[in-house]
């Protein structure tokens, strides 16, 4: 089998692509990037009918464009890009051919008709259910067929990432252990196979109650649902992180300082979020109290912990990178020489700072038990999780993507002055979107809401005009990112379009092994290199008073509410 | 490159931690159980924390009780739906359900005293968000749940539906007095 492929040496970054993986690659990335512009084009509607000045759309279609939004945006953008990166972190990284190609491609048509027939459904208007679908709500029994075929897909793509894997070790194409970028998606893809397993066991008894063919318990599924939501948020962190991780080695060099650190940080998602389905069931009647605190926290929130430890290790790689260039005067002069005219690099260093202050912190306010009365299902909620899955992942694999352009395309990036730009529009103004979110949120403005003013209900409630002022702010911010991610397709389908094409550089019939890394010459043994990031340790303590202060003015808040027993 | 490389030393659980990576760990592990008891803590010490009082019910067992204490306690109707105001004395059980698209009865409370609040779902999940002062329960078709009360402010506070519940969801408002 490995004599009929063929390798492709990048000659601009020395990677190099199998023929079949760098296919099924592209393939996939493309499928993403497509249902990111329509998830895009979607967001358009959903965000000038909110802006209660605006308030564009009809009633039911923006319940119908609000569902596609979540589930094209959510899933299909994401796990379409998630399954690329697995397939490059595998057969790329490892220099390998991919395993059963064929498969793979079942795959793809798999996830490819899936999708499809779920907008199909939603387009029809009889399934604006939202993403979550909680029964005993329902929707065509084509919605819920479509996302497990999708499912499926993606469990394929997953185990023949595995395969990858065993290929790679069997065939020798690399000694010693898989890369750290490798290791990240392992424990990706290791929850992508918990979490689906949980989707099938909730989406196919929804899809047969669709049917009229069974009933399901609707405490049941929001349980069960939310061990499918919550760890699939688990897959798409494992997967940015390894990304910030990629992005710091091609762009600036860096090294990760401690390679068991990292490591033991993947680790512990696997172990620590994936059943933490109870944050999203603490106002939830029917679950109990010892539950829901141990299942947010498992006692001391081991995996936020992880979280905070790539927070620190992924920026202090890349300090440790720039102090050996000699960027050493204070504390920051490795930041201020950052290239921070490469869009790949600034993506994921606005993504890391946005993920950490405005995901990370809320995440952890609203996954306590009591704080999450104050926030449950209001607008603050989405002002979190686009904090997280927009600034978060989706900034991050659109760096990637500037990245991918020239060395798996082979083509020159067209407008490379508006890429640059491109990652601060979409950041800065996602950053300031989420604020908003959370300012109206915090004043109780609910989610999924297509009017707050409760036209002719003669027991209207009056928001503040707070909540009203926030919520135009929403919707000036959300119109400029979605500037942002119109330049950011432009970009991207202009330059696959016509782009120049690039020299695609040597094929060879046969692999060259991966070599070793140079040994680390970061901290060799404990404390040896003194305090080899000051800067990024500067940074952490700034994000830990904000985390602390904001943490408890929470706290305070709670604390003048009803009594409540 | 290590980060896309396999690691130069054989044992990657055997590598060294950096002095910077050792003292973050230490304050964030720090830090994780600070949350983790205040979350604890707060259950003995603190005022507001969700019950967890839950009864399996249908619509029909729970429009009885319902229906019954808003015939004894009934001060006045409000709206062209004649909706019941409910008052019932301080300490008793008050009922509130949420449906397509309404919430049943109004209620009026006194301030500072308790009350335990039973609340359902009658079809879809709906949501109940008391505003202004912003306490938000899921409502779950088929459970019966009970929340004790103690309004701490006079005033007329409404319940916003923000559980997406289908296409009335945004007209689905109800009310509370607290005298
Ligand atoms: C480009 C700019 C974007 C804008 C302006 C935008 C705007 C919005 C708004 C205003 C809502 C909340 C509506 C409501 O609850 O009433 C929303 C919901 C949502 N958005 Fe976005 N969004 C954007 C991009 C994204 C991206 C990239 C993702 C995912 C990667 C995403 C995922 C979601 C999800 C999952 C929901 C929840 C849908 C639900 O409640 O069922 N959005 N979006
Ligand atoms: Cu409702
Ligand atoms: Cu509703």
């Amino acid at each position: 089998m490995s004599a009929t492929t063929t390798y492709r040496t990048c000659p601009r970054s020395g990677l190099q692509f199998e023929n079949q993986a760098e296919k099924l690659i592209k393939a996939n990335a493309v499928m993403a990037v497509l249902w990111l512009a329509f998830g895009g084009i979607l967001a358009i509607g959903v965000v000038l009918t909110r802006w209660p000045a605006i308030h564009w759309l009809p009633a039911d279609t923006f319940y119908m464009v609000l569902t596609a939004h979540g589930l094209d945006m959510l899933i299909f953008w994401i796990i379409f890009f998630e399954i690329a990166v697995l397939y490059f972190a595998s057969s790329t990284l490892l220099r390998c051919r991919i395993a059963t190609p064929k498969v793979a491609w079942l795959a793809f048509g798999l996830m490819v008709i899936g999708s499809i027939m779920n907008n199909v459904a939603v387009f029809r208007g009889a399934s604006s259910v939202m993403m979550t679908s909680y029964v005993p709500m329902m929707a065509e029994p084509s919605f819920y067929l479509g996302i497990i075929l999708f499912a499926v897909g993606a469990l394929i793509g997953c185990f023949v990432f595995f395969g990858t894997l065993v290929v790679a070790k069997r065939e020798k194409t690399y000694e010693g252990s898989v890369p750290l970028v490798t290791f990240g998606a392992l424990t990706a893809a290791i929850i992508a196979v918990f979490t689906l397993l949980s989707g099938a066991l909730i989406i196919v008894p929804a899809w047969l109650m669709s049917l009229a063919v069974m009933n399901v318990d609707p405490l049941i599924y929001r349980t069960v649902w939310w061990a499918l939501g919550h760890s699939s948020q688990q897959i798409n962190v494992a997967t940015h992180v390894s990304v910030w991780y990629l992005v710091a080695a091609v762009a600036l060099g860096a090294k990760p300082m401690s390679e068991r650190v990292s490591r033991v940080a993947f680790l512990l998602y696997i172990l620590f979020l994936q059943l933490a389905s109870a944050h999203h069931l603490l106002a939830d009647p029917g679950v109990g109290t010892a539950w829901k605190v141990v299942n947010t926290s498992y006692f001391m929130y081991l995996a936020v912990l992880a979280s905070m430890l790539h927070g620190l290790t992924v920026p202090g790689a890349m300090e440790v990178a720039q102090r050996q260039k000699g960027y050493t005067k204070g504390l920051f002069e490795w930041l201020r020489k950052a290239p921070w005219g490469n869009p790949t690099f600034a993506g994921v260093f606005i993504s890391i700072i946005g993920f950490g202050f405005l995901g990370g912190i809320t995440g952890v306010m609203m996954g306590t038990e009591q704080l999450n009365l104050i926030i449950h299902n209001t607008i603050y909620v989405p002002g979190h999780f686009h904090a997280t899955v927009v600034v978060g992942t989706t900034l991050t694999f659109m760096a990637l993507t500037f990245y991918l352009i020239p060395v798996l395309f082979k083509r020159e990036m067209i407008s490379p002055k508006l890429a640059q730009w491109q990652p601060y529009l979409f950041g800065f103004s996602m950053y300031f979107f989420c604020l908003v979110m959370m300012g109206a949120g915090t004043l109780g403005v609910s989610r999924r809401h297509w009017d707050m003013a409760f036209q002719g209900n003669a027991l209207a409630y009056e928001w503040p005009g707070a909540a009203y002022l926030m919520m135009a702010l929403v919707g000036i911010a959300g119109v400029a990112a979605i500037l942002g991610g119109i330049i950011f397709v432009y970009i991207t389908v202009g330059s696959l379009l016509w782009g120049r094409k690039l020299e695609p550089g040597k094929s060879s019939a046969a692999f060259t092994p991966v070599p070793r890394a140079a040994p680390t010459t970061a901290a060799q043994t404990y404390g040896s290199m003194g305090f080899a990031a000051p800067g990024t340790f500067a940074l952490a303590m700034i994000f830990l008073v904000a985390f602390v202060l904001y943490y408890f003015i929470n706290w305070k808040y709670l604390s003048t509410l009803w009594g409540l027993s | 490159m290590s980060a896309i490389l396999p690691p130069a030393e054989r044992l990657w659980y055997k590598h060294p931690i950096d002095r910077v990576e050792g003292t973050w760990i230490t304050i964030a592990l720090v830090w994780c159980l600070i949350l983790f008891f205040m979350m604890v803590g707060w259950h003995i010490w603190g005022k507001q924390n969700l019950s967890t009082e839950t009864y399996r019910t249908t619509p029909e067992q729970f429009m009885t009780k319902a229906e019954a204490v808003a015939a004894k306690y009934t001060v006045r109707t409000e709206t062209e739906q004649n909706i019941p105001v409910v008052a019932p004395p301080p300490g008793s059980d008050v009922y509130m359900l949420g449906r397509l698209w309404n919430f049943w009865p109004i209620l009026e409370l006194q301030k500072d005293k308790t009350y335990r609040l039973h609340l359902t779902a009658m079809d879809y999940n709906h949501g109940f968000s008391l505003q202004p002062a912003n306490i938000n329960i899921q409502l779950v078709p088929g459970f019966e749940h009970v929340v004790t009360v103690t309004p701490n402010q006079a005033g007329t506070y409404s319940v916003v539906c923000n559980e997406f519940c289908g296409i009335g969801h945004h007209q689905m408002v109800g009310r509370i007095y607290v005298k």
